[in-house]
């Protein structure tokens, strides 16, 4: 800062706050105020105004007794755990696959591991809900994992890659010059050193899996996962009940997003 | 990267035995077959499957196939659904462009402005809000446009009046912004900040005006990064169904919305559907096409 624009420095510090400050100000608060208006109304007693009629805790009284919710944020938990944690274990693989091997059909194959991040998730969800249809497997939990897997591992694959790429080339050669098997090298020296970033993606992954609505809507059958359950309510309108939802889930992913940064720090400065 | 870690060491030994030249293939296969007969099966697959019946007209859940032809795309090019189609994409661009005015300053503040040891807090700090449910964000929005939302509140009590924002094109604007505006701020800043400073200093030295400093310097320097922004900022508006749905009602139309319902709405058309889900692939293609030949090449900046 001391460096950078010394000739302008002197007078920038007297000026008022530069357009680009006050604009950046302008968009945090663009960012922000949605959210806190929501967590504000979340305590309002009225159930249809804006206007604030006191302070009560009606709506997460409310939500606490709300069984179908509980059972919704059940479906969402389980498709997430488990096609996270069957993503997690193909995802690094196919990272380090990448990162070691070149064979005919790397790029197909780079190419075909990018496009869940690229093809529109409306345009995936139709295709699995026909290839399901056509093979004549039923809907079911189980189906919206098969469906979570394929973008979970696709995330995951991508936040390895990019660790992989700033780690030691040698590292994986001295374990083998040093008498470790290839699947040792692997467990006791990639594992280890990949692990913040694979825990990263498979926060990265959770939060993705637990926001979608579309794949569910098209995968899950008679389950509900909980997108689709707030979707339903609050395409007619405000629930005052959503609002506290939403508070709690956003708290919820603040709490991942703090400790997923905290993991990417400490990858990076290993 | 390439040839540090080429091919295991095993093929250094050319005239390895048998068993050596299978365990060369068989590792890859080990690490790379799962999880790319998974992709192939659940994604590259189904949509093949797709682009078959985007041939089969009029194609009903349960329907054997009986003849193919080309009536669903024509069926696209009628009035109503090319209406669809130019309001998703007048969506999209309007977005970006947005998006890409709102950000640009932002992240020119974070990465040459801000003080140095706030940067990441304060990048992280915007982009934040990715990670909460998407839904809920736009469901927050309905709190703030609706008639009797806060901001009829806050304009009827200074006297302003009321706007019904609720259902229009604006709040369909207003909350693809708000939801993909970090997307683009992101990649701005991981390329604002590679810019090389002196460059800017030498400009001004040779007597260029801030203006002229940041239009043919600042500019041209960063417009891989900009390109990357705004194709990604358009490619996930376009497939955007969350905000035009809660927001934009039933104005707002667009090919994300009207795919969901020939297959889960009230149409049920899957030959329909399926050839609407191809020209939505389409235009997504040739927007990446587009970011492969003039934007950035580094694939990273998406993660």
């Amino acid at each position: 800062m001391k460096s950078a624009s010394s000739s302008k420095g002197g007078k920038a510090r007297l000026s008022p706050p530069s357009w680009e400050a006050m604009l950046t100000l302008a968009m945090y608060s663009f960012m922000y105020i949605p959210i806190i208006i929501l967590g504000v109304y979340s305590f309002n007693e009225s159930r249809f105004g804006s206007i604030w009629e006191g302070f009560s805790l009606t709506w997460y009284r409310k939500l606490l007794g709300d069984e179908r919710l509980f059972l919704a944020l059940g479906d969402s938990l389980k498709i997430a755990l488990c096609a996270v944690g069957v993503s997690a274990v193909l995802g690094t693989l196919m990272a380090i696959g990448l990162s070691k091997y070149r064979f005919p059909g790397k790029s197909l194959y780079l190419g075909i591991s990018y496009l869940p991040l690229i093809i529109p998730d409306i345009a995936i969800a139709v295709a699995t809900l026909v290839f399901l249809a056509s093979v004549a497997i039923p809907l079911s939990l189980w189906t919206a994992i098969a469906a979570h897997m394929v973008f979970c591992l696709a995330y995951i694959a991508i936040v390895v890659s990019s660790r992989l790429k700033g780690l030691d080339p040698n590292l994986e050669e001295a374990a083998l010059d040093l008498g470790a098997t290839p699947t040792q090298a692997l467990v006791k020296v990639f594992i280890p050193q990949l692990s913040p970033a694979i825990v990263s993606g498979c926060l990265l992954a959770f939060v993705l899996s637990m926001d979608d609505l579309l794949i569910s809507s098209f995968t899950a059958g008679d389950a509900t996962p909980l997108p689709i359950e707030i979707f339903s309510r609050v395409r007619t309108g405000i629930k005052p009940d959503i609002n506290a939802l939403s508070v709690l889930l956003i708290l919820a992913s603040g709490l991942i997003a703090g400790i997923s940064e905290y993991f990417r720090c400490k990858s990076e400065r290993i | 990267m390439a040839q540090g870690v080429s091919p295991a060491g095993a093929l250094k030994s050319a005239p390895a035995n048998a068993g050596q030249k299978i365990r060369a293939i068989l590792r890859p296969l080990g690490l790379l077959g799962p999880p790319g007969v998974w992709l192939v099966l659940m994604m590259v697959l189904p949509t093949l499957l797709i682009g078959e019946l985007s041939l089969v007209p009029g194609l009903r859940p349960g329907q054997p196939i009986e003849g193919y032809g080309l009536l669903n795309y024509l069926r696209i090019l009628e009035p109503t659904y090319l209406r669809v189609l130019q309001r998703s994409a007048m969506f999209a661009t309007g977005t970006t462009v947005l998006c890409l005015v709102l950000g640009f300053p932002v992240a020119y503040w974070l990465a040459l402005k801000a003080p140095k040891r706030w940067r990441n807090f304060l990048l992280v700090l915007f982009i934040l809000p990715l990670w909460t449910s998407s839904l809920l964000r736009t469901y927050a929005w309905i709190t703030l446009l609706r008639p009797s939302g806060v901001i009829n509140l806050v304009l009827s009590s200074v006297g302003l009046p009321t706007q019904n924002l609720m259902n229009t094109h604006w709040a369909v604007y207003i909350g693809m912004t708000y939801s993909f505006l970090p997307y683009m701020v992101l990649i701005l800043y991981a390329s604002l900040e590679r810019l090389d400073l002196r460059l800017l200093e030498a400009a001004a030295d040779l007597g260029a005006n801030p203006r002229l400093v940041f239009w043919r310097i600042t500019v041209p320097q960063t417009l891989p990064g900009i390109a990357a922004g705004c194709l990604l900022v358009f490619v996930t508006s376009l497939g955007d169904f969350v905000v035009p749905t809660l927001l934009g009602g039933p104005t707002s139309m667009t090919i994300s919305r009207l795919i969901y319902n020939q297959f889960l709405g009230v149409a049920r058309n899957w030959g329909f559907g399926s050839a609407l889900s191809m020209v939505l692939i389409l235009m997504v293609s040739m927007a990446i096409a587009l970011l492969l030949k003039y934007g950035d090449r580094n694939p990273e900046i998406y993660s």
